[in-house]
């Protein structure tokens, strides 16, 4: 029988990574996330696992690149600017492949900045945000039980690709209370690394790495890695659509602000304005087909965000010319309205002559 | 006929890069030995630091991982967490451990992590081509000190082996030198008991290595075992700084 019970986000977060087999956690207190390692601080030493609250984001992200070649499932979760600290870190992961979970409930930037909700690091996520050419997976929840289910798909994404993986949230999505239906807790099985470090016995030495100095041999290491993120992108892309079949135009929206468009579809359906939606629940791979795809029925985009236009840039390069694309965004903290966005999308339906 | 030397076994048969008088490779071999010594080959996971350490993948028959400049700690402490009953050690120079890495030792450190940490300090970045490294001493030129290494403007040499061994998660604290063959004896020493304290679950144990760069002090290899004889010993004592006895108690 399936469990439902009231849960935080960030909370679900923690018990979607337990339930995935995630037994090591390595963090370092921020706000908004601190209900993560807190929880974990308290229920991994139950099941066996192993929780340490290191020095700094750096530190912690290098627990986790190490715990990770060492074969375990493990995590860390932070925000704004401990995930900007943890870059390095999540770059030699990227480039020595090896998976793990790093959870940023978002803080308002640049710099220090305050901990109302935010889309702000956007491109930092998806755009592989450290140095050289690499991708994160990157999964964006729209709810405490997306919370709870994409945690344990980040697991099952970030070991199938021996690739990072992150989950993008903000406070609203980290702190509010939504019933959650849980798995039956049954012993996961993970399927074996056999390029994970624990000591040679029966086999040849190897090693993780990230240097390559030979003539081509990092260029050659770059392409199959590109090949990689083009089977993610082949065969990952996730996103959730919502009267496309009647609409007249879509709105591209995830997260936080997704809810608040589904408001707003609602109120415009009532004034006979028919609004669609597509949400990208995955981040990276983005999915560019399918807004392709809808944009040549349908050829007006309208993109809300909690920034000043980061997603619009992949929205741009997944249409093609003559499609009419709005952005309404709210950086800083502030939360559109489900009334903003409607009246922006009647400003822009106007333009049309609708 | 009994055999009384040989490469040991968890050393790689290969050339190493490294450059004449340079002391990386009696290191390198030094670590190989307490490694064959307890049995544990099949057991050993090394993390190398940034520098001319990094590719002691290439040098070592063991399982290992490069770590980012200066957080090898912090990767050997999530290893030894996943696979407490391995025996994990870090092999850092100066620029890595002294400098951009002091956090991640010092906190490794007093967690008591039971990992080893072999520690080159050489006065100098060796592979980005001689710069100052927080271990250079003062007076001495580098590319980045060219008019010598100046308190007033650079600080002092730091004194890893002696700042770490107060700190309660330390089981084992010492420093050796290997600029002639009785001292590297007494470093042999030494890095047996580093390993002998991890496998026993003491806490943190660290060897200082006073090591030659003469390519990058710009001197003859037999100079540089002088150097380090006449000018770094006086500044960097040789001896033991912490020897735990017992476990901790602690918890």
């Amino acid at each position: 029988m399936v469990e439902r019970v009231l849960l935080k986000g960030n909370i679900a977060i923690a018990k979607g990574a337990i339930a995935a087999g995630c037994r090591y956690y390595f963090g370092y207190p921020i706000t908004p996330q601190n209900d993560i390692p807190e929880y974990l601080s308290s229920e991994l030493p139950k099941v066996g696992g192993t929780f340490i609250q290191a020095e700094s984001e750096v530190a912690s992200i290098n627990m986790v690149l190490g715990a990770s070649a060492a074969g375990a499932r493990v995590m860390t979760s932070s925000s704004g600017p401990g995930i900007s600290l943890m870059q390095e870190g999540m770059s030699y992961m990227a480039g020595s492949e090896l998976p793990g979970l790093i959870v940023n409930v978002m803080r308002v930037g640049p710099g220090l900045g305050g901990i109302a909700p935010t889309q702000g690091d956007y491109f930092q996520a998806t755009k592989g945000g450290g140095h050289g050419d690499y991708f994160n997976i990157v999964l964006a929840p729209a709810s405490v039980q997306e919370m709870y289910d994409l945690a344990i798909k980040a697991f099952e994404l970030s070991d199938k690709y021996r690739n990072p993986a992150m989950i993008l949230c903000d406070a609203i999505l980290g702190q509010m209370k939504e019933p959650v239906a849980l798995e039956e807790a049954e012993e996961v099985t993970l399927e074996a690394k056999p390029w994970a470090l624990d000591g040679s016995k029966g086999r040849k030495p190897q090693f993780l790495k990230t240097l390559y100095l030979s003539d081509g041999e990092q260029e050659a290491h770059n392409l199959e890695l590109k090949e990689k993120y083009d089977r993610i992108r082949e065969e990952e892309a996730l996103f959730e659509g919502k009267g496309l079949g009647d609409c007249e135009i879509v709105v591209v929206a995830f997260g936080t602000v997704s809810r608040i468009v589904k408001t707003a579809i609602q109120m415009a359906r009532k004034e006979g304005i028919k609004i669609g939606m597509i949400r990208p629940i995955t981040l990276f791979p983005f999915p560019a087909s399918i807004i392709r795809e809808t944009a040549k029925k349908i050829p007006r985009i309208m993109v809300v965000e909690m920034n000043t236009g980061q997603m619009l840039e992949d929205v741009k390069l997944s249409i093609e010319n003559g499609v009419k694309l709005g952005f309404y965004g709210r950086p800083g903290g502030g939360i559109p309205t489900p009334e903003e966005i409607l009246k922006e999308i009647k400003v822009m339906l106007d333009e049309e002559g609708f | 006929m009994k055999k009384v030397f040989s490469r040991p076994k968890s050393l790689v048969d290969c050339q190493t890069h490294f450059c004449p008088g340079c002391t990386h490779g009696t290191a390198h071999r030094l670590v190989a030995e307490a490694i064959d010594h307890f049995g544990v080959q099949e057991e050993t996971i090394g993390v190398c630091g940034v520098g001319c350490a990094v590719f002691m993948y290439d040098y070592f028959a063991i399982d290992a991982i490069e770590a980012p400049h200066g957080r090898a700690p912090a990767v050997a402490t999530g290893i030894k967490r996943v696979h407490p009953k391995k025996v994990v050690f870090t092999y850092q120079g100066d620029g890595d451990l002294a400098s951009i890495g002091t956090s991640e030792i010092i906190h490794t450190a007093n967690r008591g992590e039971s990992i080893t940490v072999i520690f080159i300090n050489n006065t100098v970045y060796g592979m980005t081509g001689g710069q100052m490294a927080p271990t250079t001493l003062l007076g001495q030129k580098t590319t980045t000190t060219p008019y010598g290494r100046n308190s007033s403007n650079d600080g002092y040499p730091i004194r890893m082996a002696e700042m770490l061994a107060p700190l309660e998660g330390v089981a084992y604290s010492t420093r050796v030198s290997m600029h002639n063959a009785k001292e590297v004896l007494k470093a042999k020493k030494a890095v047996k008991k580093a390993f002998e304290m991890q496998i026993a679950g003491m806490g943190l144990s660290f060897v200082e290595l006073l090591s030659a760069c003469p390519t990058n002090w710009r001197v003859k290899p037999l100079e540089g075992q002088k150097r380090v004889e006449q000018e770094m010993i006086p500044y960097f004592p040789l001896g033991v700084f912490k020897e735990r006895k017992e476990k901790n108690l602690n918890s």
